[in-house]
């Protein structure tokens, strides 16, 4: 393993590498916000109160029931056993799925059920003075975690989120069992026509340790923005004392 | 004067263990009551129950001639004629102050955004917050959390302020300010109803004492009669007890 080999590799195979860089990232990026999406949903659907016994509590139980279903499911079983299952089971039945398609679904369904106990940890950790507050104005419950409690939700679960994130970066390799051309099996590809596998997935690992970086970093840039600056200003203006 | 809120009968039990046993209480317009008595007796369960954060076991809530509990009645209309100030402050975390008294005039009075800012920034400045308005509440005092949490309150336009020991949680030293701001609304003719150990305010801003013991009304009348000349012995004993530390 040598210098000159590697930058060899990169002036032959660069486009190859950035493609499947592209496309791991695409995955990553794409999946996560259709996991979080997918958390909310059923965090919240597991909160709603249900203080009397009718037929909306029902079928909310039983919706209920199936979300903990696909969620038991989904982490249980490993994520290059999903994609399987998935592709070649929807293949049997005459549907080919786009594989980038494919591989959302895969990453977006297995990242919502992680995020789905996330999102729900989030929304009991919130102190119930909150509730009771809103509830005291004259919210209802669905006013309550519009304006006050998912605000602190998404807030309290970003760097979670942003784990979620750089799992599915790394992790959307095993996709390469569906064919999905992300950077593992852009990489496979390159090692396959140069042999050079060590010095190939030498500049893999670097490329996913930038994006994995990249990404820690984006997150706690965001962390601070969201919680503003941490001095006020006072307002001189309206300035005085109580009268 | 008329009624605002009037509490018949009210009982509340938590499983087996009963709470609150046949409470009777009026609070009239205008009317400043407090209502004392030692840790567990029952007051913040009292307080919860009439504006319905706890659901009463048995009685009747009859708020401007109006029976509540009457399950046609619309409970989150009810609420914002009732303001609340918890012993804990309670401000929205994700909002800054300015928002926390806008929030329910928007959204749930459906009040235009610039007719909400002005009424917050009236109340604000009423209870001396007012410069204030971009701070996010954990960047806030104690005090100060309460005072917001108080103009929140007062925002919504409410016929009746509701307090459970608003200065409880608070250093000693910011005690002060909150009972100000709470001894002006007095003096301006707000009806509240005063759940406080602070038995100094609540001889002086009090038109009424209600003083409670394990779950019932034991002794009220005037603040002369109920801390100067009680006549039961759980009042005395209470008083004593308090007036001691
Ligand atoms: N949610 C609850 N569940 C069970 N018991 C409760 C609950 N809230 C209050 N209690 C009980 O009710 C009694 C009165 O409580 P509380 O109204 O908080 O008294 P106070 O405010 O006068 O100190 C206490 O014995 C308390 O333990
Ligand atoms: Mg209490």
């Amino acid at each position: 393993m040598n210098l000159e080999t590697i930058i060899s590799i990169l002036q032959n195979s660069w486009p190859m590498f950035l493609r499947g860089a592209y496309m791991t990232l695409a995955i990553a990026v794409i999946s996560t916000i259709i996991g979080a999406f997918i958390g909310f949903f059923i965090g919240i659907m597991h909160t709603i109160p249900m203080k009397s016994l009718s037929l909306k509590t029902v079928l909310l139980k039983i919706g209920n029931f199936l979300l903990t279903c696909y969620v038991e499911i989904f982490r249980g079983t490993p994520m290059i056993v999903q994609a399987m299952v998935v592709f070649y089971g929807l293949y049997a039945y005459g549907i080919e799925l786009n594989r980038f398609v494919a591989a959302l679904v895969v990453v977006g369904l297995n990242t919502g059920a992680y995020m789905a106990e996330i999102v729900r940890g989030g929304i009991v950790s919130v102190d119930k003075g909150q509730y009771e507050a809103a509830q005291a104005i004259g919210m209802n419950h669905v006013q309550t975690m519009i304006y006050v409690v998912l605000p602190q939700v998404a807030r309290n679960i970003l760097p979670a989120t942003g784990n979620q994130l750089i799992m599915n970066i790394k992790d959307s390799a095993v996709l390469s069992v569906i064919s999905v051309a992300e950077l593992f099996f852009q990489t496979k590809s390159v090692g396959g026509a140069n042999f050079k596998y060590a010095e190939s997935f030498l500049i893999a690992s670097i490329m996913y340790l930038i994006m994995t970086f990249t990404a820690t970093r984006l997150l706690r840039v965001m962390e601070r923005r969201l919680d503003g600056p941490n001095a006020y200003k006072v307002d001189k203006e309206s300035e005085g004392q109580i009268q | 004067m008329t009624n605002v809120i009037e509490i018949k009968n009210l009982s509340k039990s938590f499983g087996s263990h009963e709470v609150l046993r046949d409470v009777n209480f009026s609070v009239k317009k205008g009317e400043v009551v407090c209502l004392i008595g030692s840790s567990g007796s029952g007051k913040s369960t009292l307080l919860r129950c009439v504006n319905l954060l706890e659901t009463p076991s048995g009685g009747n809530i009859i708020y401007n001639g109006e029976n509540i509990l009457d399950s046609k009645h619309n409970v989150e209309q009810y609420r914002t004629h009732l303001g609340m100030v918890f012993q804990q402050f309670n401000l929205f975390n994700n909002l800054n102050v300015i928002d926390n008294c806008t929030v329910g005039q928007q959204k749930v009075l459906k009040r235009s955004k610039a007719e909400a800012i002005e009424k917050a920034m009236k109340y604000l400045e009423v209870v001396g917050m007012a410069q204030y308005k971009n701070a996010k509440p954990r960047q806030l005092s104690g005090g100060q959390k309460q005072r917001v949490a108080i103009a929140r309150a007062l925002a919504m336009d409410p016929d009746v302020m509701l307090f459970d020991e608003p200065t409880s949680a608070l250093d000693p030293e910011m005690v002060g300010e909150v009972l100000k701001v709470m001894r002006m609304l007095a003096s301006q003719g707000n009806t509240m109803l005063i759940v406080t150990h602070e038995m100094e305010f609540a001889r002086e801003v009090a038109d009424r004492i209600v003083f409670m013991d394990k779950g019932v009304i034991v002794e009220e009348g005037h603040p002369d009669q109920v801390l100067v000349n009680p006549q039961h012995e759980r009042t005395k004993e209470f008083l004593k007890r308090t007036l001691k530390s």
